[in-house]
């Protein structure tokens, strides 16, 4: 690519076909997507997002910003958001920790923003270099109070591309905190990339309801929608003179730390804008559930290495099936209880101690739950996942071939 | 009848600059914070400021919730990290006058991180901090200015950790104006937030604000008035001295302007300088534009 004769058409959507590293491919995701602010603190294993952001985000006019700490960045980002742009940041389980403070602000002001966690291995800084899947639970509790968010879990280079542009989609249309669920592995291992035409990615893409009146006239900025109870979002220096608060507030805005109807009010409204969408914000991908007697619940990375072993599980005979999570929140009871149902075996193959499987047994049958946690360095390979089947099988007693 | 009907008509010369439904404040009798707001407005009033071009950040505490009485776009953040939040708005849209309000345990102790940083930017933002020597709305605790030897609710037999110098740790860090005033130094205060409000660059005033339920009730300044007669005692005033001279203590409180600079680069201009020039060189194929 070395002196490059004409400049490419658009800056934004590098379309082409590109062998990259997952967290390159997040970044261009994130700028195809229309992100123009990034603020960020240096983390392994997720630095490359912002490096690659510092290098990109000017030649599309997007502004970069190091902060001095993850704290300073979660808060960087809501101010951005609400300064009318499309706005991010990418860290790893230390930072991820203290953005959670912010992460309740974004929540309770309603701010579009997108988060990126390459997870790697804790608590505190235990391995930084290794993947994880140990932030899952802190993505949906990590800060105080109830709130919903939505948190997407990719597994391959194409995904961490896709699903960045899918998680500001959901920031956007929900005016929530989105969680791009990633992983060290992810987010550093290299495959192929398609970035399709711009018009293709334009077509997927929302943007958050704007104000229906003018400034002047009377705008309650917190008044939500009947249809989907999202309010519409003015921006600063619009001239909507809007306040917002994290304290308790009503539609206007105004503090309400007086009553407990006002309270009760607002946090059932952001959690139900989550929990009544969720048919259309839950993404899941199954294989041969139809029959299965042994599912895999897996998702990530882990998903792809239990595709493989549910396939060979196929091929001798044994009726195995893949729930692969792809939003992990807000979670997907129905389609896990569905499962659990019919199935005699319930794997859950994730790489902590025991986070998502306790999501599982809420709804599924615990007896039928087999739990196979990961800790450190590997993820689960096709052989042990395959061996896992087997075992379950024979537990089950399920027929063979 | 028609008199009195007149009267009950009477506005507030500000109103028109406050939040409709915020006010009354939930701010004490005696309180320095009214000051520092009434100030803030007047600046405002006299400059003609386009309201619609400022942004009123606050972070938590009685001077938090200043944010919601100002009728201008306006953010009220996680404690102490109102700069950080107001600096990722101002770099989005340079062109908005973004004015952080709070108090001093919210900038100097939970956030002061963010304030050296925004400081050592020289991001173009006004800072105003209402110094009251203790956390006034958590009841009086001891805070990062509290004089030494002064009691508290958690230094209830004396304070034994030396206090911050605001003025000097904002010209350490680089501000380009620095001043201090205290709420019996309105017109001062008022005139300093206008030309404040005119640079650009990183500007922080410092305002001693009088806490009697707080700081006040623990330290013989019981009531509103001993609290003024105990500032306008201590207040020396000086002019065209540097920010070694601010000192600050419980026998003398050094007021003035310490640091007023033109010409150091702002942050959002050479960003956007930056973003211009790199935009337009990769729209004319100069640069790489890859994976």
């Amino acid at each position: 690519m070395i002196g490059m004769a004409k400049p490419p058409d658009r800056l934004d959507v590098l379309t082409g076909t590109w062998f990259t590293m997952g967290d390159i491919a997040c970044a261009e995701g994130a700028i195809a997507a229309g992100c123009r602010f990034f603020a960020g603190y240096p983390i392994t294993p997720a630095s490359e997002i912002m490096e690659h952001m510092a290098r990109r985000l000017p030649q599309v006019g997007g502004v970069y910003v190091q902060m001095e700490d993850e704290l300073a960045s979660m808060a960087a980002v809501i101010g951005a958001s609400w300064a009318g742009v499309k706005a991010m940041t990418a860290t790893s389980g230390p930072g991820f920790s203290l953005m959670q403070e912010n992460i309740g602000l974004a929540v309770m002001t309603e701010t579009p923003c997108v988060l990126v966690n390459v997870m790697r291995g804790g608590p505190s800084t235990g391995q930084p270099t290794k993947m994880g899947q140990q932030d899952v639970m802190q993505a949906k509790w990590g800060s105080h109070g109830d709130y919903e968010l939505i948190a997407i879990a990719p597994s391959s280079v194409q995904e961490m591309f896709d699903f960045t542009i899918e998680a500001f989609n959901y920031a956007e249309r929900y005016r929530c905190p989105v969680i791009v669920l990633a992983d060290e592995t992810v987010g550093h291992m290299r495959e192929k990339l398609v970035i399709p035409e711009p018009e293709e990615v334009e077509k997927r893409l929302v943007s958050r309801k704007r104000p229906r009146v003018p400034p002047g006239e009377a705008f309650a900025p917190f008044m939500p929608d009947p249809e989907d109870l999202v309010p519409p979002m003015p921006h600063f220096g619009e001239g909507y003179h809007f306040y917002a608060t994290g304290l308790t507030h009503d539609e206007w805005g105004k503090v309400r730390t007086d009553s407990a109807e006002a309270h009760f009010k607002l946090v059932s409204r952001l959690c139900d804008k989550i929990r009544k969408n969720k048919d259309k914000i839950i993404k899941y991908e199954g294989l041969w559930l139809d029959d299965a007697d042994v599912v895999i619940i897996a998702y990530g990375i882990v998903s792809r290495s239990a595709r493989a072993a549910v396939r060979l599980a196929r091929k001798e005979g044994i009726r195995a099936g893949l729930l692969r999570l792809i939003t992990i929140w807000p979670f997907p009871d129905e389609v896990v209880a569905e499962v659990g149902e019919r199935a005699k075996k319930v794997i859950v193959a994730e790489v902590n101690y025991g986070q998502i499987v306790r999501e599982v047994e809420r709804r599924v049958d615990w007896r039928k739950v087999v739990f196979f946690p990961k800790l450190g360095e590997e993820f689960h390979t096709v052989e042990e996942l395959l061996n896992a089947i087997r075992a379950a099988r024979g537990e089950a007693g399920g027929r063979g071939s | 009848m028609r008199q009195v009907a007149e009267a009950v008509e009477l506005r507030h010369p500000l109103e028109a600059y406050t939040r409709k439904g915020m006010i009354p404040h939930i701010w004490c009798a005696g309180c320095g914070n009214g000051i520092i707001l009434n100030a803030f407005l007047k600046a405002l009033d006299e400059l003609k400021f386009d309201m619609n071009k400022l942004a009123v950040i606050s972070g938590i505490g009685c001077m938090g919730r200043i944010a919601g009485y100002i009728n201008a776009d306006a953010f009220h953040t996680t404690h102490g990290r109102a700069i950080a939040l107001a600096f990722g708005l101002k770099v989005v849209r340079p062109e908005l006058k973004v004015v952080v309000i709070s108090g001093d345990g919210d900038l100097f102790a939970i956030g002061g991180n963010h304030f050296i940083h925004a400081a050592r930017r020289n991001v173009d933002m006004l800072v105003i901090c209402a110094n009251n020597f203790n956390y006034g709305m958590t009841g009086g605790q001891v805070g990062p200015t509290t004089p030494l030897g002064a009691r508290t609710t958690t230094t209830p037999y004396e304070n034994i950790e030396h206090p911050f110098n605001l003025v000097q740790l904002a010209a350490a860090a680089g501000a380009i104006y620095v001043a201090r005033w205290t709420v019996i130094h309105p017109r001062r205060l008022k005139e300093s937030i206008k030309k404040a409000l005119m640079k650009r660059g990183f500007c922080f005033i410092e305002v001693i604000s009088a806490c009697t339920e707080g700081y006040g009730r623990r330290n013989k300044l019981r009531t509103a008035l001993e609290f003024m007669r105990w500032l306008k005692e201590v207040s020396v005033m000086a002019k065209g001295v540097g920010p070694e001279e601010a000192y600050i203590g419980r026998d003398r409180i050094v007021v003035g302007e310490f640091v007023d600079i033109e010409g150091k680069p702002e942050y959002t201009d050479l960003l956007w300088r930056l973003i211009n020039d790199i935009r337009a060189r990769a729209k004319r194929g100069e640069l790489r534009v890859a994976l």
